[in-house]
């Protein structure tokens, strides 16, 4: 525990502290110059611990401080109703469940995906290259256009925004899947050979349990591809809800604080998110008797 | 039977066309006569798929009536978008049934000889990729769909030939000034900063954690206060590419310069090597495939980053800003245009970065297995 | 010609040619042999004298390219569909994701044996091969030699007469490999197995064996087949013997006159 501590627990505390000290530091030189105009103007000259309180305490600052944030948050996120359209966990909510049912679909589809091209060898052949060259592209570019094309034809809300998690998580699924279930070396598909295995019983026994560390690993990246596009996807609705129409309004009226605060909730689904598929993952690999690591 | 069961694409087409009998003409609005030479077309590739024994001669055939059948279908369809009858659905899905039947062809052949081998490596995907934008066309025109739901390719293709200097000088805002220089910037920035960490261990080990955690983060969503910060033009978007390739480029950096074997290391320490000379002979060479494969990831981010900012506010030209304008216009055609420009800008320079890749870590096994 | 009634193996003429980038190389060229049964057959070569080879041709993991050969007097491929034979790898190549028991069970799954069945070759193959107490353990909480036991445990689970083992202590320490030598031997006389064993060690092939076939590369071949009259009953100290370091001689012999050959 101790030696836990020491390794990890203390560098990475202290490496927060100096980030939280860089952004305060950051903060009062970003802020100062709007706060000296704004002194002028008032005609005052204040001495420089009540400035620079001031730098830290503007109502939309170019850099917001972190006490200011960590407030907003802690506001907006314990103090409000569930309902109301200004409480975070609303809009984290709105975000999270097209992130979970386009992750879902997105997920099954690349398993099937990859289970074809690792048994269809056409498929494998002229699929798999697009595939693979689909992950350079910036598919996030096309977000505005499915939001607005499916808005055009009647359908909004949760579909358009899970529809473009579902093809960002995708891909990474499809992808570490193919390599998953080609993982088994060829020994062990040798020894199959001489039990005159069958494919499907190959597939249960052999590929598809040594694929589910495969699984896992893309599933990380997918949520987190998933979430990116649910954020995204939220912003050319004209913002109604989620965290991405936070960050919009935001921005259309500088509440800097406001979009800080939507930004650390993004951050701190993604790291549930994330967290949670690694979890999962982690207990079946243990189901499985991998080794505890 | 099992030569039915092996061509059984060929079978099922050919049960297709003679259902398509039924509902002739192919489309509702007169022009019968072109359908019978896609019908001869597509019995002939049918039956000369199964008949004949030959490879190549197979192949030939089944080429020839699938796109022969599918260009005189397409042609039909001219002035006639949105009247297709059953029978013209019926031909079109015997045509793709025989190219699917021809990739299986193709992709069963093995060849020792390396030039076929690569010509068959790229012309199956590339059949599979005509053939996606063929039924897109056909599936378009055929049942009418509108235009401002999905344009057919020829339209995006029409409308990209017709837009090249605007499409050119939103490349040059987007990636040639806001990509490259993020781009450069931010995966030299985690380079230096892995290097950094790399000196001191507790450093290491606190940005590890914190990298890794970063890494998964919707860093997206800083696009806005960037814009905020540095104004409308490609500044603030190269701020968003920095960030978004900062941390990629640290994490793998910091875990590439861990890569290198104890039995090297031991080595090194024999020789009385010092930090910069085995940082420089055996450590930086071990972390080139991390290194490598961080400038790969970020190559993709740094596009999505800087086209998603421009989202955000831009001046009046660059890659986002078109898509963004132009799907509020319903100009879909332009947008996808613009994805298309995206697309193949985006596979280029992560072609670029592999090859780059082939010449540094030639040694690699990943690389010299082919 | 006919097989005579004991013979379990018969290759006649066999050759297998592989193309690669560089050319054809000849990783077995004109292999006449029969193994009978009942016999321990030791395969002995310097690598790349096709004795690995020869073993995935019996066990139809490689398709020869002229010649023939039987296994129980029909071809590879029927032998490998009524599962004749068990193979025993380099490695253990144990599932890392099944418990000792489970990896035993997999082949019995696949052959479609019944719940009780199962259950009861599992104990008494691991018994065995002295892994009885292991069942519930996952491989990496084994030894390396205790790895290979189960592996041997999983070949011979569902019974197959014909026992085919690839350098099965070839990563092994000197100790471990000479007691797992004389649980071989054991299993051996006690299952009556017929068994094709590869191996570089001289010692190992002329204790365990009542037939050695020496062999040498480019052209993988045969260039000499030793009948051992070593006694079945082998303690170990039987390496120190006259008998058993002149037949080891004898292998000596083939195997240099093998390579004299290439150079």
């Amino acid at each position: 525990m101790t030696d836990r501590f020491r390794d990890k627990l203390l560098p990475v505390t202290v490496l927060l502290l100096g980030i939280i000290a860089l952004w305060y530091a950051g903060a009062y030189a970003m802020n100062a110059p709007f706060q000296r105009d704004l002194d002028r103007r008032a005609g005052e000259t204040p001495a420089f611990s009540e400035f620079f309180v001031r730098t830290m305490t503007q109502p939309k600052p170019t850099l917001p401080a972190p006490h200011q944030v960590a407030q907003n948050f802690f506001e907006n996120t314990f103090l409000r109703k569930v309902t109301s359209s200004r409480s975070l966990v609303y809009h984290a909510g709105i975000t999270l469940s097209s992130t979970l049912a386009g992750f879902a679909i997105g997920t099954l589809l690349g398993i099937l995906i990859a289970v074809g091209i690792v048994h269809v060898t056409a498929l494998d052949r002229s699929l798999m290259p697009w595939i693979i060259t689909s992950q350079t592209i910036p598919i996030l570019a096309l977000a505005p256009m499915i939001i607005v094309v499916l808005a055009a034809v009647g359908i909004t809300g949760l579909i358009p925004k899970a529809l473009i998690s579902t093809y960002l998580s995708f891909f990474p699924v499809a992808v570490g899947m193919v390599k998953g279930l080609r993982s088994p070396d060829v020994l062990h598909l040798d020894l199959m050979r001489t039990y005159n295995a069958s494919r499907w019983q190959t597939f249960w026994k052999l590929r598809l349990p040594a694929s589910v560390p495969f699984l896992f690993a893309s599933m990380k990246v997918a949520v987190a591809a998933s979430l990116v596009g649910a954020i995204v996807g939220e912003l050319p609705t004209g913002a109604v809800a989620g965290i991405g129409a936070k960050l919009l309004n935001g921005s259309y009226y500088s509440q800097t604080i406001d979009m800080f605060s939507a930004l650390v909730a993004g951050s701190i689904v993604a790291a549930l998110l994330v967290a949670a598929v690694g979890l999962v993952g982690r207990l079946v690999e243990r189901g499985m008797g991998g080794r505890p690591a | 039977m099992s030569i039915f069961l092996r061509n059984w694409q060929s079978v099922l087409a050919l049960a297709l066309v003679v259902t398509s009998f039924a509902f002739l003409p192919i489309v509702s609005s007169g022009a019968g006569g072109t359908s019978w030479p896609i019908v001869l077309l597509l019995v002939a590739g049918a039956v000369g798929g199964v008949a004949l024994g030959n490879t190549v001669a197979v192949s030939a055939v089944l080429f020839i009536a699938a796109h022969g059948a599918v260009w005189l279908l397409l042609s039909a369809l001219t002035d006639h978008a949105g009247r297709a009858t059953p029978s013209f659905w019926l031909l079109l899905a015997a045509s793709w049934l025989l190219a699917w039947r021809l990739v299986t062809v193709l992709s069963a052949i093995r060849t020792r000889d390396r030039r076929t081998d690569i010509l068959l490596r790229l012309f199956i995907p590339f059949l599979f990729g005509a053939w996606l934008l063929i039924l897109w066309e056909a599936i378009v025109g055929g049942a009418g769909i509108p235009f401002v739901l999905l344009p057919p390719p020829s339209a995006v293709a029409a409308r990209f030939a017709n837009s090249l200097p605007i499409l050119a000088a939103d490349v040059n805002q987007t990636i040639f000034k806001a990509v490259l220089f993020g781009y450069g910037v931010g995966c030299g920035a985690g380079f230096l900063a892995a290097i950094v960490a790399d000196r001191f261990t507790f450093m290491q080990r606190g940005l590890l954690p914190i990298g890794n955690l970063v890494s998964a983060l919707p860093i997206i969503g800083i696009a806005p206060i960037m814009v905020m910060w540095f104004g409308f033009d490609w500044q603030s978007k190269a701020a968003v590419v920095i960030i978004m390739t900062f941390f990629p480029m640290l994490v793998n950096t910091v875990t590439g310069l861990a890569a290198a074997g104890h039995m090297e290391r031991d080595l090194m320490r024999t020789y009385a090597s010092g930090y910069w000379q085995t940082l420089a002979k055996l450590r930086l060479p071990a972390a080139m495939p991390f290194i490598f494969n961080a400038l790969k990831i970020n190559s993709t981010l740094a596009l999505i980053g800087a086209i998603v900012a421009e989202f955000f506010g831009t001046p009046v030209v660059g890659m986002g800003f078109r898509i963004s304008t132009e799907v509020g216009r319903m100009n879909v055609d332009m947008v996808w245009a613009e994805i298309a420009v995206a697309a193949l800008a985006g596979s280029v320079f992560y072609g670029v970065v592999a090859l780059a890749e082939r010449a540094v870590t030639f040694w690699h096994p990943s690389i010299r297995g082919g | 010609m006919t097989a005579s009634q004991n013979s379990v193996v018969e290759a006649r003429g066999l050759g297998l040619t592989f193309d690669t980038g560089d050319g054809q190389v000849h990783a077995l060229s004109n292999v006449n042999l029969t193994i009978n049964k009942g016999e321990f057959v030791s395969f002995i070569g310097p690598s790349g004298c096709g004795k690995t080879t020869f073993l995935r041709v019996i066990a139809d993991l490689e398709q020869p390219t002229a010649g023939t050969i039987t296994v129980n007097g029909r071809s590879p491929r029927e032998a490998r569909e009524q599962r004749a034979y068990g193979y025993v790898f380099q490695a253990a190549g144990l599932f890392p994701w099944r418990t000792i028991e489970r990896n035993v069970a997999l082949p019995l799954e696949i052959m479609g044996y019944s719940k009780e069945e199962i259950g009861q070759r599992i104990h008494r193959t691991l018994e065995l091969v002295n892994l009885t107490g292991f069942e519930k353990k996952y491989p990496w909480q084994l030894s390396g030699g205790m790895q290979q036991r189960a592996s041997i445990a999983r070949a011979l689970a569902f019974d197959a007469d014909l026992l085919l083992m690839d350098e099965p202590f070839g990563a092994l320490d000197e100790i471990v490999r000479d007691h797992l030598n004389e649980q071989l031997l054991k299993l051996w006389a006690r299952t009556e197995k017929t068994i094709g064993f590869v191996t570089h060690s001289i010692p190992e092939a002329v204790y365990l064996s009542t037939k050695i076939v020496v062999m040498s590369p480019r052209p993988g071949r045969v260039t000499d087949v030793i009948e051992s009259d070593l006694p079945r009953e082998r303690p170990l100290d039987i390496r120190e013997t006259p008998e058993f370091l002149a037949i080891a001689a004898r292998v000596r012999d083939g195997l240099r006159a093998g390579h004299s050959y290439e150079d």
